[in-house]
């Protein structure tokens, strides 16, 4: 394609990754594609050695056999080696099937075989480990590549290569044989648009993953618009962080990033993500909510910590942002005074605090896949963070609703994206179509045929309506949203996502279906109620202890009763005002299986494992006795045991009737 | 080419144990005024291995590592080290000759940060002398980068890449070990003392320890005597191990020779008498 092209009118030929690739090393060639800190210092790979890397990788791939149609799993950190697996086995017609780089071997062995694995491209050790001790339970895999040869000297070899040296077998048959890069050019040439391109497997609250198959239309044709919509392109840069295995990174990270062209860059290591993020500075940036939060409590604990001077100055001028941050990041009109304190402000406090943050150079924040607290949500707006929210899955590849410039607000997802249809089921269910919906669960009819209809609408599996201004608003999951006894709604994420908004919860579980009145059992967060004990002299030798003092639960009662207030507001909600709670002494985890990976609650798994504390919940019990097992991170078992005190709350009468009806 | 992932030059994990002994004890006692805190005590450790001095509290063992690295001097024996015996020796020369340690309670420079105490680790190495320090030109720069690059493979070896910044006072304990291991590894060591580097840690900072114990032997080729306490890391680390009690060697052999040793079960259960 000719320079002048390079802005991209979308021709239907680009309808591969692999082709994107091939078209960024000519358009792009020595711009930069990937960003890897190594030994302290940010290398670089520029889109033609993406190019060759991949290619070299490709001829060796296929000098080990690797077959069109062959599954090809990948386990590890983001590194830019692990992309270039992606593409690589999709130039060949492969299918790569990313993993959660921390599923514990059971689960891995479960996606192994279900996927039918021939090939695993992994990061290091602790992965080539985690897959030789379950090689019996996938009977397909045949071998195993690693990057970091670190550890492995001493393995038996003869399945087990380095990337390294499996790029070398490549270089060499190309040597050996100068049309290899041709046939290699011929293999992405016959790639098609409705060719599977990856496997993802969604982690599921309940039972195994399914296996979603989506294809490159499905991908491309989502990442387009989404370039398009948020006018992404060669000149951006993002940091990829978030899993490889998840949708959300699979699209953000490949297909947008070779759809428009921009850098990626990948972290030292997960814990120095921070620090990274700000020497980078990404212009798109993803996080869940939970990011955001941690960052706020992050900032606020330090700024407790600060001098009277400085607590003054940033509370001062936060007062400034609250005002009129978000007009002025609208470009709505703002008196001269206030545009003149938010100048300063920017100077003094929002500039240094979105550096430090890394969001500096910051053109798009987006968040999803829960709720986000309207005034965290305010706060990263009004210091000049073009936050939004979106609303993905998926069987989506990611994009149903979002936010566009300008249409933010905080209870919603946004509008419909670009060839999205939506309706809501009479159930109150939302349903989808779009070309960015995924072909089928693999190997699992009955659940393709469940989730998607005939004529390609899916069933979310979430509860929402479409409010006057045309936005989607998402109350819960479908299926968790009951009903109380006296006939009103009950969503308990809503109410989980309300209590979370406050820096002392890191977790709740609302419990009211079938039942007389709601209820909650609540995790604090060890953060900032360890840092609140710390300045107070509270002392305590571990979460359940700090979990158990009175004036923790005092904190906590505060907390609910503002809930319980907020709530007697809200026609739908007014009936789910928490009569009685509890705190844990336990943190739920994912290592036992109380949360899904991407820490969402298992509410079934969690009202087995807690029946004890459901029962006290409901027979006005003021203790009770709980003894439950932990996992700790080696596998090991080891039981915790405690009392737990149940506090009673006031409810207050409701400011409308209750809602008799499920959501609209 | 550009190296987005750098490779490991691969070691061969083949005669990982040389024949060659690189530290020979030989007979050695050492008394503080009356105590005496090593009687007759007489090992060898050879090239390339992971050697354990093991025994109750009390036994001698820290006492034996500072008579290796010139600490202590032994009032009678000698000790042999790459061939050369001598009777007394300074901890500098000691580290002059390759021979790093760490201690039981972590000794670093606890305002520095990680970076700079792995750094200082490379004092010796450093060849330029105080003067062209001072300017920071010419070599001292390229010399600089050198020893830069050299502590990045370290922090990249241990995996404290997040912490490179953060002075070693804020840090748990655990990491802290880590930082003190990355500095003597900094002295590229032949021989590397460590002074029960699992204490006070728990089950996972002693998995990844164990882990960084294994790769600086297999990998860096270093040659490892480690006093630990618990027996689980021993056996699992150790090729061979010394066994003492009250100063005096009871057992020396593979862990599974020395742990159907009678005379350790006694000394560890204890016995009566």
């Amino acid at each position: 394609m000719s320079e002048a092209n390079a802005s991209r009118p979308h021709d239907a030929e680009l309808n591969t990754i692999p082709k994107l690739l091939l078209r960024n090393a000519k358009t792009f060639a020595s711009q930069p594609a990937y960003r890897e800190k190594y030994l302290g210092i940010w290398q670089t790979w520029n889109w033609q050695e993406t190019r060759d890397q991949v290619r070299d990788f490709a001829l060796g791939l296929h000098a080990l056999g690797l077959q069109r149609g062959d599954s090809v799993a990948i386990v590890g950190d983001n590194r830019p080696r692990l992309y270039a697996t992606f593409v690589t086995a999709q130039s060949l017609g492969g299918m790569p099937v990313p993993v959660y780089q921390d599923s514990v071997a059971d689960e891995m062995a479960y996606v192994l075989e279900h996927a039918g694995v021939k090939y695993a491209v992994v990061e290091n050790q602790e992965q080539v480990d985690k897959i030789l001790s379950i090689t019996d339970q996938v009977p397909t895999l045949e071998k195993i590549i690693y990057i970091e040869p670190r550890g492995l000297q001493k393995y038996d070899h003869t399945n087990l290569h380095s990337f390294a040296q499996v790029q070398q077998m490549g270089r060499d048959s190309m040597q050996a044989k100068p049309e290899l890069e041709q046939w290699w050019l011929d293999e992405i040439a016959k790639g098609k648009g409705e060719d599977a391109c990856v496997m993802l497997y969604t982690s599921g609250t309940t039972g195994r993953p399914k296996g979603v198959r989506l294809t490159f239309d499905n991908q491309i044709i989502s990442a387009r618009n989404a370039n398009q919509f948020d006018k992404l392109n060669e000149q951006d840069e993002i940091i990829a962080y978030l899993p490889m295995a998840w949708v959300g990174d699979n699209i953000f990270s490949l297909a947008q990033a070779y759809d428009a062209g921009f850098c990626v860059a990948c972290p030292e290591s997960p814990e120095t993500v921070q620090a990274d993020r700000r020497e980078i500075g990404p212009t798109f940036f993803f996080a869940p909510p939970r990011g955001f939060e941690n960052q706020l409590t992050d900032i606020t604990v330090r700024m407790e910590d600060a001098g009277g001077f400085k607590r003054w100055l940033y509370s001062m001028f936060l007062r400034v942002a609250d005002r009129c941050g978000e007009k002025i990041l609208e470009g709505k009109s703002v008196n001269p005074y206030n545009r003149f304190m938010y100048w300063l402000g920017n100077m003094f406090v929002y500039g240094p605090l979105r550096n430090r943050l890394g969001l500096s150079r910051t053109r798009i924040a987006y968040t999803a896949g829960e709720a986000m607290g309207p005034e965290m949500f305010k706060f990263y707006r009004s210091i000049g963070v073009n936050l939004k929210q979106l609303y993905g899955q998926t069987e989506a590849s990611v994009y149903v609703t979002a936010q566009p410039d300008g249409e933010i607000y905080p209870d919603t997802v946004g509008k419909p994206s670009k060839d999205v249809e939506l309706k809501i089921a009479d159930s109150g269910e939302v349903l989808y179509r779009s070309p960015g919906v995924f072909q089928e669960y693999h190997k699992n009819e009955e659940a393709t045929k469940s989730t998607k209809t005939d004529d390609g609408w899916v069933y979310s599996g979430d509860a929402g309506f479409i409010d006057n201004r045309g936005h989607l608003v998402i109350i819960d999951r479908a299926k968790d949203v009951g009903k109380l006894n006296d006939g009103s709604v009950f969503a308990p994420k809503y109410l989980e996502n309300k209590i979370k908004f406050y820096p002392e919860v890191r977790e709740a579980v609302a419990i009211g279906n079938g039942r007389d009145f709601a209820t909650m059992m609540i995790n604090i967060d060890l953060v900032s109620v360890g840092n609140w004990a710390e300045r107070n002299n509270v002392i305590y030798a571990s979460y359940q202890e700090l979990a158990g003092h009175p004036d923790v639960y005092k904190m906590v009662e505060r907390r609910v009763d503002e809930l319980n207030q907020a709530l007697k507001d809200e026609p739908r909600m007014a009936g789910s005002q928490i009569k009685r709670f509890l705190i844990l002494i336990k943190e739920l985890d994912a290592d036992d299986g109380e949360l899904t990976r991407t820490q969402k609650v298992r509410r079934t798994l969690i009202e087995d494992r807690y029946a004890p504390l459901y029962t006290a919940l409901y027979d006005g019990s003021e203790m009770c006795h709980l003894e439950t097992e932990v996992t700790f991170e080696d596998g090991r078992k080891g039981m915790i045991k405690g009392d737990v005190r149940i506090v009673d709350m006031q409810t207050y009468p409701s400011a409308a009737a209750p809602m008799q009806e499920a959501a609209e | 080419m550009n190296q987005v992932l750098g490779e490991a030059a691969p070691v061969s994990a083949e005669n990982r144990i040389s024949d060659e002994v690189l530290l020979k004890v030989d007979n050695v006692s050492l008394s503080f005024g009356g105590v005496k805190a090593i009687r007759d005590v007489s090992f060898d450790i050879k090239k390339g291995e992971v050697r354990a001095i093991i025994g109750p509290n009390g036994a001698g063992k820290t006492s034996m590592l500072n008579s290796i690295n010139g600490f202590y001097h032994p009032q009678e024996g000698t000790i042999t080290y790459q061939g050369k015996t001598r009777r007394r020796m300074k901890p500098y020369i000691a580290a002059t000759q390759g021979i790093a340690r760490t201690f039981q309670n972590v000794a670093l420079f606890r305002g520095m940060s990680t970076l700079d105490n792995i750094i200082s680790g490379r004092t010796l190495k450093m060849k330029t002398g105080l003067f062209w320090q001072m300017l920071r030109k010419g070599p001292v720069e390229q010399d600089e980068f050198r020893h830069r690059e050299f502590v990045e493979h370290i922090i990249d070896f241990l995996e404290i890449q997040a912490i490179r910044r953060t002075p070693v006072g804020r840090l748990p304990y655990g990491l802290q070990k880590r930082v003190e291991l990355g500095r003597a590894l900094a002295m590229e060591p032949t021989l590397l003392l460590l002074d029960e580097p699992m204490a006070g840690m728990n089950l996972e900072e002693k998995r990844d320890m164990s882990r960084f114990i294994i790769d600086a032997n297999e990998q860096l080729g270093t040659t490892i005597a480690l006093i630990e306490h618990d027996m689980g890391v021993v056996m699992d680390l150790s090729d061979r191990v010394v066994v003492l009690d009250h100063g005096e060697m009871i057992a020396d052999g593979t862990p599974a020779e020395v742990q159907a040793n009678q005379k350790v079960i006694d000394a560890y259960l204890g016995v009566s008498h």
